[in-house]
């Protein structure tokens, strides 16, 4: 799916991450984290060619992101959903339009019923026509996963999805990921919330990643 | 991607793709402005090229008609050669008719210069002799070898040196209009550009979040490029419409005669300024198009 191939980022100020090797096999389910800082986010963005590797080669679906032209980039990305700590959305359009987003700029025609479905799993389908700036934390959450899985992605990489909501809700969108997991989907959890991943490990086959030093390394059995 | 599947994407009925990108009224309305008011320009630039297209031809069709032969002969031979070169022309081909002035026509001629009682009989003024043409023309060469050879004092002008420089100035003046309205189209295709890259600056963040779900560049730039072609086109329509309301205006060629009140369209001449519109659009659609493709390419 992912493969990272003594990869090092460099943004100017020294180097966040060093020889990062590592190959996210299909259907596996990843925690990164480490302190705030360290390198999640760029590892990440290294992982749906947000970002070229300074050094080292980055794989995705076994293409070199290198030799992706920006038409590749876009096409990759659809079988990547995202999911960003702040979420972004399109603040003019409401929550349904948004969620279809992938499927509209790849000129695919979803249904109104698969619509109202995926709004139902994530437990916002009475919020359709409610646009971003008026949605709570969570439901924001909810619905950035609700639009990175619409596309059927084979990889979901999500970036603090936790980071906003309480702790209730954090459990409802790990349930939401683990479910997705246990559909086939390759699925990277950046967050700092070491809790949550206790709590992920007793529903999931999960493999803990931590960034210390710049260097990726399996976490211990502390956690 | 080609011109032609750049202008198919633009006219197929995705009308998301205008959507995606968040209504701004600021841009909008200056785009629309721009359009209007440079189209409202090229309407009278282009009622300018045209009446000076009209005058050139109207002038070089009246002058290029009608020859004069000026005659100046010894005094007791004026008669007798005005005579010659008369009989003379009634034999040349390309030439309908011909004749000799009167003192009364000459006198009349003058008088703006010298004043009503101008003693015409005491000066040596050269007798004038109009020559009309017949439409094929004439050899104006060989007219005047037959001249010197049977009325040496007889001088042919064909009105070649007013005809000329009228001409060329109401060409230049044409040019000068088609010019105009090319720097006008240009003119507004840079200012389209630059709304365009503002537009696409302030949208930053929408671009970032439509890359991040897998849009190409190439439907980011349509959003961009089919909302300012149309609003192009409606401020374009817009100012067309005034400027032909403006020219309608004007005072008729007959009212007062003169060039400056002949300013205007006549006949299928008032269906050019339609034309400008899709050009305006078309000037806005390549505008937007290479700023959208070359900015998104500065975002990545």
């Amino acid at each position: 799916m992912i493969a990272f191939e003594n990869v090092a980022y460099n943004y100017g100020g020294g180097e966040l991450l060093s020889d990062v090797s590592l190959r996210l096999a299909p259907g596996s389910f990843h925690f990164l984290t480490g302190p705030s800082g360290a390198g999640k986010t760029t590892f990440l963005k290294l992982g749906y060619a947000e970002l070229l590797p300074t050094a080292g080669r980055v794989t995705i679906f076994d293409r070199d992101v290198r030799s992706l032209s920006r038409d590749d980039v876009a096409r990759t990305r659809r079988r990547i959903g995202v999911v960003h700590q702040d979420c972004q959305f399109l603040d003019h359009l409401p929550l349904a339009a948004n969620v279809q987003l992938p499927l509209t700029v790849s000129g695919k025609a979803g249904s109104a019923r698969d619509l109202t479905d995926l709004l139902s799993w994530v437990g916002l389908e009475k919020l359709a026509d409610a646009l971003p700036p008026s949605l709570s934390g969570g439901e924001r959450q909810r619905a950035a996963l609700a639009r990175a899985v619409i596309m059927g992605p084979d990889v979901i990489l999500a970036d603090e999805p936790t980071g906003n909501v309480d702790w209730d809700m954090s459990l409802r969108l790990l349930t939401l990921l683990v479910e997705l997991n246990r559909m086939g989907k390759t699925i990277v959890v950046a967050t700092h919330d070491l809790n949550l991943i206790r709590q992920a490990k007793s529903q999931v086959a999960a493999r803990v990643l931590r960034i210390s030093k710049r260097r990726i390394q399996l976490a211990g059995a502390d956690l | 991607m080609t011109l032609p599947k750049a202008l198919s994407d633009f006219l197929s009925p995705d009308g998301h793709s205008s959507r995606v990108v968040p209504p701004s009224g600021h841009t909008a309305w200056l785009t629309s402005f721009t359009a209007g008011a440079m189209t409202f320009l090229a309407v009278f630039a282009l009622a300018l090229s045209l009446a000076s297209g009209r005058l050139a031809d109207r002038w070089s069709d009246a002058l290029a008609r009608t020859a004069t032969i000026r005659l100046a002969a010894p005094e007791g031979q004026v008669d007798q050669q005005t005579a010659a070169v008369l009989a003379l022309l009634a034999t040349t081909p390309g030439i309908a008719s011909s004749r000799a002035l009167t003192d009364a026509e000459q006198r009349k001629l003058l008088e703006p210069w010298f004043g009503p009682d101008l003693p015409i009989d005491a000066l040596p003024i050269p007798r004038l002799i109009e020559v009309v043409e017949d439409g094929t023309g004439y050899d104006g060469e060989g007219l005047r070898q037959r001249l010197a050879a049977e009325a040496p004092g007889a001088v042919l002008d064909d009105h070649t040196r007013w005809r000329r420089p009228l001409a060329e100035a109401a060409g230049r003046l044409r040019l000068l209009g088609l010019v105009s309205i090319v720097l006008i189209l240009a003119t507004m295709g840079a200012m389209i550009t630059l709304a365009a890259n503002a537009a696409l600056a302030a949208n930053a963040q929408v671009i970032k979040v439509l890359r991040l779900v897998g849009a190409k560049d190439s439907y980011i730039a349509r959003a961009f490029v089919r909302r300012f072609t149309l609003r192009a086109l409606t401020g374009a329509a817009a100012g067309a419409l005034a400027g032909l309301i403006g020219v309608a205006l004007l005072p008729s060629a007959d009212a007062a005669g003169g060039f400056l009140t002949g300013l205007g369209f006549q006949g299928t001449g008032w269906l050019w300024p339609f034309v400008l519109p899709p050009l305006a659009a078309a000037v806005a659609f390549a505008a937007t198009r290479h700023a959208a493709h070359t900015k998104l390419k500065e975002l990545t």
